[in-house]
């Protein structure tokens, strides 16, 4: 321990309004060094990766790079320092070439500045050169594949004098051979000295890539390690090892008739392949996995979003199809969607319209609205969901992130629906609204609906789920019982279960 | 109360406006001139406009609907001269609008093209084409021209009474019938909308046809009001209706306001160019002063949905 480390965290310690994502982390990362960061959807790696990349501030603890502590860190003061993020989904100019994509980048913003073509191309060429990626400088942008795209930011971040590289996930949608080219590039960088940070959830990788690990775990580092001395399973307990801390209302009810039944169901657009299962009336059927697992995409075959191009769905005895939103309603299918601000409640409507807008599509185009009715059936659900609100006219804007929650839910259990599909129903949801969305969920399931319970949060999948789908690489990797224990899921989720020493 | 703030402020200038006048140019009261303003002026932009304001909700924009009127007043002259009757040449007329409509809708909600481009286009191409076409002959319809074969005073209330009956159709429509939460709701968020099972073009595509059949219903109204039919009519009018519309009250960008703040910002907008004839002001002023209420709407809209957030 001569030198410094080229990057130190002591201490981190970040709060998103009451959510505490980060709570004291410490981390470092040495020169010439490959440091793998691993945790579960939600234990603190973004916002680690966001203050670090100064586009957060820590509410507590300190930075350090190369021993000089940076206060006050900004997204610019952070390129300054040497410190590059290679994200999932570059943020390239599409229409314009690799040349012109990093010359804006590397050459100074100045306005009337102009640009030496010759020189900007040979030094892009080199860049490029230096990690072994054949991308021609004139390409436009558009043109390249994904990881073409990561190579050209790779080659950016060097250009600017990279020191430490974060790559946050970047083989999610790689195929094998664009995952060893990545792979060399790594280990490039780290024989020239770069410090690489690199999230990922594929945990081979890490055995195949990284020197050291480090395990977060709702906001805190449960412990970091070198990767020789630890194996796949020690790793697993690092990330679930936790106690259920929140108390989830049992299980009551008897599953009966199956309501949806999936066969080999697959649609190659969203990658969704192969998926078979049963939900029966009366049942909480959890859909557990990791980011990107293919369980949103799940979800929008069965709603008609992006219908299924093969296999069979059977929807209460009687094979269906169903090509849009419109016959999936039709067939008594409801979806909760995940992202409520963008796709569940209309903000700038009243909360009575949210509630019927599903209902009445069916009749298109002109059945006469009853808005005495529609008010009725708004303080209905109002009541009894336990809203909190001004009233049915209030704009849907106006209600907490739990209260949208409960009005994108009323408005779908208007429906009379057979199968409630439920994406995340309490992300970003506070713990008594939580609570409540889970009562609900119980109680709806006991008056015989079938419920698909999407989510990423691993207990509450476990504490509301009768039995547990695991996805995993687009499919249904294992289904468990209800009260299968983390580990078991996690081990699923990540797909260990096959030697991934290779 | 405050629900309708923004509606009841503009019915407030207007009022204020024609106070001014009772007081200082008692004259603007006479029936008959009157009377002559609202049928040739005010009826036929109304209907217009109760169209712009469904586009205008859906989150779109027509800006040929000028041209449209143009064409569809010389075609239902044309057959008028022809010795075809009015109920012939009228529905025909609204066909005939409602065709352009539609296509202009086949190409925005079909094929997904920006709307004010394509409106833009079709908006120059209309126009000029009938220039080309008609070379700028008026078309003659002489005393044919009568309203149902009616005196000039009841074919007069009846422009009126049309006029109103389709803005009160389309008020209640677009409160009370499942079509018109459509269209709020398309306008807000056709992504949401379309989960919920609504289907975002065909409510789009229709809205275009509907605008597109009441300009056609709107040029014959305004058609049979002289004995000849002008083939430059209806410049400006995708301006004065967008103008009444939004100094109505609704949103520009969608989801948002309703039909009796339109006839109000209207009805306020038409006012300006008497009230100036008449309080002895100089007409050049009638563009800048509409010019200023549509500015001071857009303000005034921008700053509240800036304190929302």
């Amino acid at each position: 321990m001569s030198s410094p480390p080229l990057l130190e965290l002591r201490a981190l310690a970040k709060s998103f309004g009451g959510a505490r994502a980060l709570r004291g982390v410490d981390f470092d990362l040495k020169a010439g060094e490959v440091h793998a960061l691993l945790g579960e959807n939600g234990a603190g790696k973004s916002t680690l990766i966001k203050i670090v990349t100064g586009a957060h501030r820590p509410d507590r603890g300190t930075i350090s790079v190369a021993g000089h502590t940076v206060p006050g860190l900004t997204p610019a003061a952070a390129r300054k320092l040497g410190i590059a993020c290679i994200y999932q989904q570059p943020a390239l100019f599409p229409d314009l070439t690799v040349a012109e994509n990093i010359g804006l980048r590397l050459e100074g913003a100045a306005a009337f500045r102009r640009v030496d073509w010759t020189a900007r191309r040979d030094r892009v060429r080199g860049l490029l050169d230096r990690i072994g990626a054949a991308i021609s400088p004139e390409a436009e942008v558009r043109s390249l594949s994904m990881p073409e795209q990561q190579l050209v930011e790779i080659a950016c971040a060097l250009g600017a004098g990279a020191r430490i590289v974060i790559m946050d996930e970047p083989t999610a949608s790689l195929t094998q051979k664009e995952q060893h080219l990545l792979f060399a590039v790594v280990h490039e960088l780290r024989k020239s000295g770069v410090g690489v940070i690199y999230i990922s959830h594929r945990l081979e990788e890490i055995f195949a890539l990284a020197d050291r690990v480090t395990v977060l775990r709702d906001g805190e580092s449960v412990g970091t390690s070198a990767v020789s001395d630890i194996n796949e399973s020690s790793l697993i307990r690092m990330m679930v090892g936790r106690e259920l801390t929140q108390i989830y209302p049992p299980s009551e009810s008897a599953p009966s008739q199956v309501v949806l039944s999936l066969r080999d169901v697959g649609c190659r657009a969203s990658g969704v392949r192969g998926v078979t299962f049963d939900v029966r009336a009366g049942e909480v059927f959890g859909l557990a996995g990791l980011v990107g697992a293919g369980r949103t995409e799940l979800a929008r075959i069965l709603f008609g979003i992006t219908p299924a191009d093969s296999g069979e769905i059977t929807l209460n005895g009687e094979r269906v199809r169903l090509p849009t939103p419109k016959d999936a309603i039709a067939r008594g299918i409801a979806y909760v969607p995940e992202d409520r601000r963008r796709h569940g409640v209309v903000l700038d409507l009243p909360i009575a319209h949210n509630m019927t807008m599903a209902i009445h599509p069916r009749f298109f185009p002109a059945t006469w609205l009853s808005l005495g009715k529609e008010r009725q059936l708004a303080l209905d659900y109002i009541r009894d969901l336990a809203i909190k609100c001004a009233g049915p006219e209030a704009p849907g804007g106006s209600l907490s992130g739990g209260n949208q929650q409960k009005v994108s839910l009323a408005r779908w259990l208007a429906t009379k629906p057979k199968l409630l599909i439920l994406d995340e129903p309490t992300q970003g949801v506070d713990v008594g609204a939580k609570g409540e969305i889970h009562k609900i969920i119980r109680r709806l399931a006991r008056e015989g609906l079938a419920v698909l319970l999407i989510s990423s949060d691993l207990p509450e999948a476990l504490g509301m789920s009768d039995r547990i789908g695991v996805m995993r690489g687009g499919t249904v990797s294992a289904i468990l019982p209800g009260k299968s224990d983390a580990h078991t899921v996690m081990a699923a989720a990540l797909g260990t279960e096959k030697g991934a020493a290779a | 109360m405050s629900r309708y703030f923004r509606e009841l402020s503009v019915a407030a200038a207007l009022a204020v406006v024609l106070a001014a006048l009772a007081i200082f140019a008692p004259a603007f009261y006479q029936p008959q001139p009157l009377l002559t303003l609202i049928t040739s002026q005010v009826a036929p932009t109304l209907v217009v406009a109760c169209g712009m304001t469904l586009v205008i909700i859906c989150r779109q924009i027509d800006i040929s609907v000028g041209s449209v009127f143009a064409i569809c007043g010389v075609c239902g002259g044309l057959m008028l001269s022809n010795g075809m009757p009015i109920a012939v040449a009228l529905p025909a007329s609204v066909l005939l609008g409602a065709l352009f409509g539609a296509f202009n809708g086949a190409l925005i909600a079909g094929l997904g093209l920006p709307s004010i481009v394509v409106t833009l286009a079709t908006m120059v191409t209309w126009r000029e084409a009938l220039r080309w076409l008609r070379e700028g002959v008026y078309v003659n319809i002489g005393a044919k021209a009568q309203w149902f074969g009616m005196s000039q005073g009841a074919g007069q209330w009846t422009i009126i009474i049309v006029a109103a009956v389709i803005m009160l159709l389309l008020a209640v429509a677009m409160k009370h019938l499942s079509a018109g939460r459509f269209v709020y709701a398309v306008g807000t968020d056709a992504e949401a909308a379309r989960l919920a099972g609504i289907r975002p073009r065909l409510v789009t595509f229709l809205c275009f046809v509907f605008i597109g059949g009441l300009t056609g219903l709107a040029a014959m109204m305004s058609a049979v009001q002289s004995p000849q039919v002008d083939p430059t009519a209806g410049g400006g009018l995708e301006l004065r209706t967008i103008a009444a519309v939004v100094v109505g009250g609704v949103s520009i960008s969608g989801g948002r306001g309703n039909l009796w703040g339109v006839v109000v910002g209207l009805l306020l907008l038409s006012s300006i160019n008497p009230a100036l004839t008449y309080l002895g002001v100089s007409a050049f002023w009638e563009k800048a002063i509409q010019g200023a209420i549509i500015l001071l709407a857009v303000v005034a809209d921008g700053v509240r949905s800036r304190k929302q957030k």
